[in-house]
């Protein structure tokens, strides 16, 4: 069901990161093509910003290789990186009450030259984005006073907006409400057709199944499995990575395909 | 539009208020005599050239400049540290400046020669605080580093100064010392401004165009990085341009405070929080604000109060006020 064997968008080869020669996450390897989606998977300090800051060039590597979009990350600029990934963080910090068509729009700034402003082109690639997201009523809103999920839909909006192949995000879907999770992953799912690539971080399971994409799961600051759902999330990965029992049921409802929740075991 | 409303009626002020400017003074010019003269260059009186064009012109144009380039620093230091009590003298300009020129006077150096140590001084003071926080590393936030190294900086360059005050003869150096760091624009002349405007601009043009990347920037570095925003390359374009504006400042016109400020707090409230249109009307703002406290500055008393002292008495009533009355919320 997945639209796999794009082109790869990242490629890490047996990678040491880390902060100052201190390495965090020893000997990553994994890889992510064009429509895939790769859940992170790992309790609380394992090292999972320490990965995004990596791959997204924030801090060098300090041993192995990093390939994104084909070229090796520590040759690109971060204008080069902006136009390749794209990056949703987990909390939205603007000091300043700025609309939500103008935040949208700050996905352009890769595209702009260094000292220019968006032009009319750039306003409606920005408005584009935000209505395949339906979001576009939110436009002419104050992006402060937006809830939790709304925000969440003008950044992705944002991310959409820099034409980038790939889209890492931290957390989306915590602290938001039941309702608002569901529709993210739904989002996420539909980036797929678009042969976007997205790598996102999560402490549910379950959202590993419902996007029924690739799973990385880390433990102790190194790397346990990845692989497809089905073969890395078994309660036994499950109990060693977070130290609670967990079933995990199959079900099918209404005739569909055979799908699998978590269920903690009380 | 809000912004065309406060551009119009910051520049109608602002003709309003010059023009009164070149009333102003102790040597009596008739209005006609006076207008006359602007409007066609022909006087009768021998004395009109010299007291508009040679000492009420430039000072006029002093305090647009000066008023101006510390309110656009100081919008731009405010955007980028992503705090709203950040002022241009964050990292050490004024201490360093204010060293500078009472080393100058000290030595007994000529007019000129304060001016230059004093703008070295300021660039000295920056630079230190710059390659302190850039020696060091490791997991600490760039900014808050920044910051400390400015405020290190400050004391030490303040430190320095109360040194070279004790030393000072306390009959005619040390009031020397004193009234300079009062700040005036009493001594302003056409030669000064000929030298230190083309200084302001190399510095305020780049600062006036990086609107839209100090507003990436206000969401963090991070993210601003992950937009393709060059962050430390940034950083440092605003704090070089910033420094070369506001060194430059001070060299002629002493240290005068608040107005990097509070001016872009009253530019953020008319305008909104968009750079693009922030430092602009900043700079605008700041040269009305500072042509009206200099003309007040020169009015209100029989003699003439220094107007770093006038800005700080009228501006700080005045800033209360307009906390207490605005129902915007620009910080959040």
């Amino acid at each position: 069901m997945a639209v796999t064997g794009g082109e790869a968008v990242l490629e890490v080869r047996g990678a040491d990161m880390g902060y100052g020669g201190k390495a965090v996450l020893r000997n990553v390897s994994f890889s992510l093509n064009q429509g895939e989606i790769l859940s992170l998977l790992g309790p609380n300090g394992v090292g999972k910003t320490t990965l995004f800051k990596s791959v997204m060039g924030f801090i060098p590597l300090l041993s192995g290789s990093l390939i994104l979009g084909g070229r090796d990350i520590g040759r690109l600029k971060p204008r080069d990186i902006a136009r390749i990934a794209a990056y949703v963080p987990q909390s939205h910090g603007t000091p300043f009450p700025y609309k939500v068509e103008d935040v949208v729009l700050f996905g352009r700034t890769a595209h702009l030259g260094p000292l220019s402003s968006p032009s009319r082109q750039d306003r409606m690639i920005a408005a584009g984005c935000l209505e395949r997201l339906g979001a576009g009523h939110l436009s002419g809103r104050t992006f402060t006073e937006l809830s939790g999920g709304e925000r969440q839909m003008v950044i992705i909006a944002r991310a959409l907006a820099q034409e980038a192949r790939f889209i890492i995000l931290d957390e989306p879907t915590s602290s938001l409400d039941y309702g608002n999770q569901v529709r993210i992953i739904r989002k996420l799912r539909e980036l797929r057709l678009h042969s976007v690539a997205v790598l996102m971080s999560t402490h549910h399971p379950d959202h590993a199944f419902m996007l029924g994409s690739k799973v990385l799961v880390m433990k102790e600051n190194r790397q346990l499995r990845c692989g497809s759902p089905d073969s890395v999330l078994t309660g036994e990965t499950l109990h060693s990575l977070y130290g609670v029992e967990v079933d995990v049921v199959s079900f099918s409802s209404g005739g569909g395909p055979e799908r699998k929740v978590c269920a903690p075991i009380l | 539009m809000k912004t065309t409303a406060a551009v119009l009626g910051g520049l109608a002020v602002l003709l309003a208020a010059g023009l009164f400017s070149l009333f102003l003074g102790r040597y009596p010019a008739g209005v006609h005599d006076l207008l006359v003269f602007l409007l066609t260059g022909r006087y009768d009186d021998p004395n009109l050239p010299l007291v508009i064009t040679g000492i009420r012109l430039p000072r006029l144009l002093a305090a647009m400049a000066v008023g101006g380039a510390l309110a656009l620093s100081g919008a731009a230091y405010q955007g980028m540290f992503r705090n709203p009590m950040v002022s241009p003298g964050i990292l050490g300009v004024s201490s360093g400046a204010g060293f500078g020129a009472a080393m100058a006077i000290l030595f007994s150096l000529p007019a000129a020669g304060v001016q230059l140590f004093s703008f070295a001084g300021g660039l000295a003071a920056v630079l230190s605080a710059v390659a302190i926080s850039r020696s060091i590393r490791g997991g600490h936030d760039p900014l808050l580093v920044l910051v400390l190294s400015g405020i290190i900086i400050s004391s030490f360059f303040g430190a320095l100064l109360s040194i070279l005050k004790y030393l000072a003869d306390p009959d005619d150096k040390l009031p020397a010392i004193v009234y300079w760091l009062m700040g005036s624009l009493a001594d302003v002349r056409m030669g000064d401004l000929a030298v230190v405007l083309p200084l302001v601009a190399v510095g305020a043009v780049p600062l006036l165009f990086s609107g839209w990347r100090l507003n990436v920037l206000s969401f963090g570095e991070d993210e601003a990085r992950s937009l393709g925003v060059h962050t430390g390359r940034l950083r440092m374009l605003v704090i070089l341009c910033a420094t070369l504006v506001d060194a430059s400042i001070i060299s002629i016109s002493g240290i005068i405070g608040w107005v990097g400020l509070v001016v872009p707090h009253i530019a953020r409230f008319a305008v909104g929080p968009d750079h693009r249109r922030l430092l602009p009307v900043s700079f605008l703002f700041g040269a009305v604000f500072m042509v009206l406290v200099d003309n007040l500055a020169r009015s209100m008393a029989s003699v003439e109060v220094p107007v770093g002292i006038v800005t700080a008495i009228v501006g700080a009533p005045f800033f209360i006020v307009f906390l207490k009355r605005s129902q915007a919320r620009p910080w959040q």
